[in-house]
Order: structure tokens, then sequence, then C-alpha cells
């Protein structure tokens, strides 16, 4: 196969790119260039989208004896993640633009790129796993249940998987690490990356305020009372707790969350931990990464958040809506985030939580 | 795989005889501003070389100011004639097609020293207008400290009227510097003839070694130095002479000058051949740089393609070619030149460059000929942002 190697500079996908080159495929390394002004150097807990980072991308590509180009994503990017971010986060819910970066960007402009110019897959650094069936790739968890990234995955339809390769998937990440430093790849020891790309300072709220503003508004209880006063209702998350700096205390001392984020009236609303007992959830913008399932009722897990636990659960298809009802409550749960059904390790397909109770 | 460097205007081969050169220099121990046998000796390399590279282009040998590369003599001239002339001529004039080794330090003195640049027009092929630089000065002639035109664009190849720019220049008595480095080798270039008070060349694109260049200038031009320390160039250019670098220049300009006229039409006549099997083989390219272009450049636009897309899928091949421009973080942006040339920046981004040189054969020719067509059809279908 031609296969694309996606090199973000990190140590995982730089074992990925070497072991499909390997597996004898045709490799090119590719760097995506995310944002249109690139940090020169690294700062806080990143691995990807500074100029050092290509750099890093490129020594292991070097080694690897592959070619090694840069492709500049930032326009799209910026339209398909930050943009949808923003306005995500300012309708009141909570995004994850790891998620969207894969669907729009690594296995949708990048792959759309790359069979356009005669080549049949991309391979990334990410851990999963894709077992083939008579119905085409079938997503499964991968091997290193701590690194499992199958849930951020979990947009692509079928489709995009057939053209997407993940070769670390059976392998747990010390031994990633390992095998970079046996390859003699200098980034072996460079630390995994977290937080959010786009946001180098690490400070996400300070982030959204800079581009939403900070309006102040009523931190309220249930009952309406004011209890206090924020700066954006959109930096709030349902189900936090600190930082709320209320001024009135609950009647039973007990500590308080955020209920819900209200982005029209500019509300936070507060309350007890029981008040954030959810068993329900739906969602809409459906995703099958398997075979799309006939409509009705299914037994399986619900994965709420990238390293959430899987959740025993009833789902539904309607051939509109994903919904799933939780045999056990859950205490937290905004939306915006993605809802990934399961069948024991093999992930089914995804939505994005429109509404819980 | 066998490949095609077609890039060899980024950088060429070095010579048999330059590098003979360079290597047996290199053996010898020497510092030419020592005053003992060896120091002796390398000067006198350094000598011999200055007087041959200056005959090769038509100056005298006091007019050699050697240079680490043409970056750095271009930023001599520029920042040198600009700090010389004087606190009232804040005023430059220049193209804006020149090479970011001109362009940049341009725009850093534009930012730094609130100098007002006055960038000429340029027609659509490339070649700037002469009326445009008349007209500046004679508007701005009480501010202007000098003019720079380079003598022929790097990317599109297009020749520029550089002898008719410095007789206007002249009678203003305006110094002008002209950026030579694509040219010379290549094209007749004399800089005594050519009436500039200032010239670029560099070893590396001629068959000389990469790390050395040469700042030709006029005795009595008068240039603030960039690097202080032991005025080796006289007191303008600070810095250990690099001897096996300078006398493979040397000789590599030498063999430029002898073979000029028979490299000139050999490498013509690939570009002809290379521009007619690309044209046969693809719909809808186009050619820039006009009729008057270096004999090696062939500058194409592939609309619908991305250039990118083009020099990834041409090098899978074993083709080498060049997009032109290319940023720090090496995400293409589309060239300054061909917007400069009125193209819109997305039909910009479309192009790509082959430099034929002196070692190219047509098998290098035809084989890029023979992938053109399917990779121009898979780049246009990846399309352009």
């Amino acid at each position: 196969m031609k296969v694309i190697a996606a090199m973000s500079g990190g140590v995982d996908s730089a074992v990925a790119a070497a072991r499909v080159v390997d597996a004898g495929h045709e490799v090119i390394g590719v760097h995506l260039a995310l944002s249109a002004n690139p940090q020169k150097y690294r700062s806080g807990a990143r691995g990807c989208c500074t100029i050092e980072d290509s750099h890093d991308a490129r020594r292991a590509a070097d080694i690897i004896g592959i070619p090694f180009y840069i492709w500049d994503m930032a326009e799209e990017f910026h339209e398909g993640v930050v943009s949808n971010f923003l306005s995500e986060y300012s309708a009141g819910k909570t995004p994850n633009p790891c998620l969207r970066c894969n669907e729009k960007i690594k296995f949708e402009a990048v792959l759309k790129r790359a069979r356009a110019m005669g080549y049949d897959a991309v391979a990334t650094g990410h851990y999963a796993k894709l077992v083939s069936s008579e119905s085409g790739p079938l997503l499964y968890r991968a091997n290193d249940e701590g690194k499992d990234q199958s849930y951020v995955l979990a947009v692509l339809t079928q489709e995009q998987l057939s053209g997407a390769l993940f070769p670390l998937g059976e392998t747990v990440k010390t031994e990633v690490r390992k095998e970079a430093q046996a390859r003699g790849f200098s980034l072996a020891q460079k630390p995994d990356s977290h937080d959010i790309c786009f946001v180098p300072s690490g400070d996400n709220a300070g982030w959204l305020r800079d581009r939403l503003g900070s309006e102040v508004g009523e931190i309220v209880d249930e009952e309406g009372a004011v209890l206090g006063s924020h700066k954006g209702a959109y930096t709030y998350t349902v189900g936090q707790r600190r930082g709320l700096g209320l001024t009135v205390p609950a009647d039973d001392g007990r500590a308080r969350y955020v209920l819900r984020v209200e982005p029209i009236n500019n509300r936070v609303v507060v309350g007890s931990r029981e008040e954030l007992a959810i068993t329900e959830i739906s969602g809409n913008d459906v995703k099958w990464c398997g075979p799309v399932p006939e409509k009705g009722e299914y037994r399986g897990l619900a994965q709420v958040r990238a390293h959430g636990k899987p959740l025993p659960c009833t789902y539904r298809w309607d051939g509109a809506k994903l919904s799933a009802s939780l045999d056990a409550p859950l205490f937290g749960l905004a939306p915006g985030q993605a809802l990934v059904v399961y069948e024991g390790e093999r992930a089914v397909g995804s939505a994005t939580i429109e509404w819980t109770q | 795989m066998e490949s095609a460097y077609l890039d060899n205007a980024a950088t060429t081969a070095m010579l048999p005889e330059a590098l003979e050169v360079m290597y047996r220099e290199s053996g010898s121990v020497g510092n030419a501003s020592s005053l003992h046998g060896a120091g002796r000796r390398a000067r006198r390399v350094v000598e011999e070389s200055r007087e041959k590279l200056a005959a090769a282009v038509g100056a005298k040998p006091q007019e050699i100011i050697f240079t680490a590369s043409g970056t750095e003599a271009n930023n001599l001239a520029v920042k040198g004639l600009y700090w010389r002339a004087g606190a009232s001529k804040r005023a430059i004039v220049s193209t804006p097609i020149e090479h970011h080794a001109i362009l940049d330090p341009l725009e850093w003195l534009e930012r730094e020293h609130s100098v007002t640049l006055h960038m000429a027009e340029v027609d659509t092929h490339g070649t700037t207008k002469v009326d445009s630089i008349a007209q500046s000065l004679s508007e701005y002639q009480k501010e202007i400290s000098f003019v720079t035109v380079m003598h022929s664009n790097n990317e599109v190849g297009a020749l520029q009227p550089v002898a008719e720019i410095a007789a206007i220049s002249r009678e203003y008595e305006i110094p002008i510097h002209t950026d030579a480095v694509q040219s010379f080798g290549k094209v007749p270039l004399d800089f005594g003839k050519l009436g500039v008070s200032a010239l670029t060349i560099s070893g590396h694109k001629i068959g000389g070694p990469l790390g050395v260049a040469a700042l030709v200038a006029k005795k009595d031009l008068e240039l603030t130095p960039l690097l202080h320390g032991g005025g080796q160039e006289r007191d303008v250019r600070s810095g250990t002479l690099h001897t096996p670098a300078i006398a493979a220049f040397a000789t590599a300009a030498e063999l430029s000058q002898q073979r000029l006229q028979i490299n000139a039409d050999r490498i013509r006549s690939m570009r002809e051949r290379l521009i007619n099997g690309v044209t046969a083989a693809v719909d809808d390219v186009r050619i820039n740089g006009g009729e008057n272009t270096l004999p090696g450049i062939a500058h194409f636009t592939f609309a619908g393609a991305e250039g990118d897309a083009l020099l990834l899928l041409l090098d899978a091949q074993g083709v080498q070619c060049s997009t032109g421009s290319a940023c720090s973080a090496g995400i293409a942006q589309p060239s300054h030149v061909l917007i400069a040339m009125g193209m819109a920046p997305k039909i910009a981004r479309s192009s790509i460059r082959f430099s034929i040189g002196t070692t190219t054969s047509e098998k290098d020719i035809d084989k890029a000929i023979s992938v053109i067509s399917e990779v121009v059809s898979r780049a246009r279908a990846a399309g352009v942002r």
C-alpha cells in the first residue's frame, strides 16, 4: 500500500510511521501545520504544532528513511475544529476538539487529499485497533487500557476507517517508548501531550474569555436565588465544583456543582450532587464506526469522556438519534460531549450529546 | 530509482575542476592574513582567485569583496548603502520581485528605521517597468539613498532591464545595486559595462562551493560594514578568508564564463524540450516569465493543482523541483513574485519551477515529461485549498 504517515513530532506517531515502513508499505511522512502562526518552541505539555515539533517529526522521518513534508491544514483546522470549539462553548456546550480533529482533519481533509494523490491510507499513532470483517474494518479498544483512544476515533465511519492504519493498537505505551529509543529517535523521551493543542497556555477558560468576551453574569440555584457571579458562562462545565466563588453558602453546607450553563441569559445554575445524577442520554449527529445497525434496542456500554469508564446501558437507535439508558446514575455530564457506545471492546458508534436527564 | 535533479537554481553540482581545487586547497594550512610563508601562500591563492573572478565578471580585482553567502552580500549592499547615505536619504527604490535576501533587509529597514520603500511596478511576465523606477527617481531623488533591482528573477527567470535602470540612476547620481546571483555564469554579465555601482554573485549557483559569494562594488562606493573584526576585505567585511572556497569559486567562475555560450545554448534547448513536452502532455498549463528569461528556468502554473502536491508527487517519482517560495515553517505561501505579477493567490499556489543546469541531461528532461501528466492529474484531483 501507499501510506501517508501523519507525524506530529511525538513518540507515538514516529513509531507508528516506522512500523508501517517495516510492514513493507511505501510511506511518506506528513506533518500537519495546524496554526497559521506556529510558535517556535514548545511550551507547556504539548506535543505538536510548534516549529520545534515539526523539526522533531522531520528528524524521525530521516531516521526511518522516508520523505517528509509539511501540509498546511491551518484553514481546515480553524474551520473544522477551532471555530466549532468556540461556537459549541458559546452555546453552553462542552465540545471535544480531538474528536473533531480526527473526524474533520486527519481522516477527512488529509485522507481525502491522500487518496486523490494516489495514496491508500493514513497511518497515525492513535491507540486503537482495527479488525477486518466482512462488512469492513471494525474499531476496537487498544491493548493499553490507559492509553486507549477508540473514544476519540468513534466518530469515524467505516469508509474513513478503511483508509486508516493504527499500528500501535496492540502495544502498550511503555513498549512504544522503548521502541522509539531502540530506533534512535531523539524524541523517545518527549513527554506525553495533553491539554488542547491550540490552547498553548493550558488555560482553557482564559483562552475562551479572550475570544468570547467575559460578560459578567449570575450564578443561581434551581429556585433562581443569586449565589454569586461569573465572568463568562461558557467557562463553566456541568459537574464542575471548584472555582465557583459562591458568596452565599448552601443551607446544608454541602458543596455545590454546576448543573447547567444557560448561554442565552448568561446564567450558571448550580445545585447539589444528587441533582447532577442522570440516567438518560440522547445524542444526534450519529456516526457508526461499524455496520449501521437495525433500528432498535441493544445492550452495551456507554462511554461519555475520553478516559471515562464504560457504563453498562441499554442503547436505542431510532434512525436519527442515538440514546442510552444507564443502569446506574452518572453524575455530571455536559451536552456537547460525545456518547460512544461499545459492545465489549468494540466501538459501535457515537453521537454528540444533546440532552441528559 | 534514478532521479532527475531539476532544481539547479536552488543549488547545482560542483564542477569537477572546482571540486579538485577545493580539495587541494583544503589540505593546505595558512591564513591569508598571516605574514609568514604559509600565510603568504594562502594570500597569493586568494589574490589570484580575486583576479580570476574579477575577469570573469568584468570588474577590477579591487572591486571584489568576498562574503560567506549571497544573502550576506545582499545585506551588505542594502544596509551598507543605506547607513552610509546619511540622515536625509530615507528612501530606497526597489522591486516587489526581489529575492528574500533583498526584500527582507529592505522590510527590516522599513520597520526598524522608518525607511520609505518605493517598489516599482512589474508586468505580468515579471519584468520591472523602467518607467516606474524613473518616476520614483524623479519624484523623490533627494530622499533616495540607493536603488536595488535584481538582474534576473530567481523564480520565473525573467531578465530585468538593469542596464537601462542603471543609466537613469547615474543621471541622478544615485548608487544602484543588482542581485545577479541567478544571472552570473548563465547570461553575459559585465560589471563595468552594466553601469551599476554594486552587484552580488554567488559560488554555489555556478558549480562552485557553498559558503562563498562576493559583492562586487566600485572602489569609491562607501559601505557601512555589517561585520566588524579584522577588516580583511577592504575594511568593509571581516572574517578569515575561506581560501579553498574562494579558489574553487574563481575556478567555477572562469569556466562558466568560458563555456557560457555553449552551456546556455544546450540548457536553453533542454528548457524548450521540457516546455514542449509538458505543454503537450498537460492541458491548461501556463509558462511564466515571458520571452526574455534565463536559459535554465522553466516556471509553470498548472491551474487547479497545488504546488506542494505537485512537488510531493514528482519527488515520489524521483523528479526534484521547487515551488519557488517557502517560509520558515516549511509551509508554502503563495509566491510574492507571482502575486506582484498580478496572479491571484490561488493560481500562484499552483506553480512549480524546474531549473536546468550544466549536469542536466535530456534523459532528466524526458523523465520529467514522462511523469508530468499523471502527477498533474493526481494533484488536480487533490485540488487547491
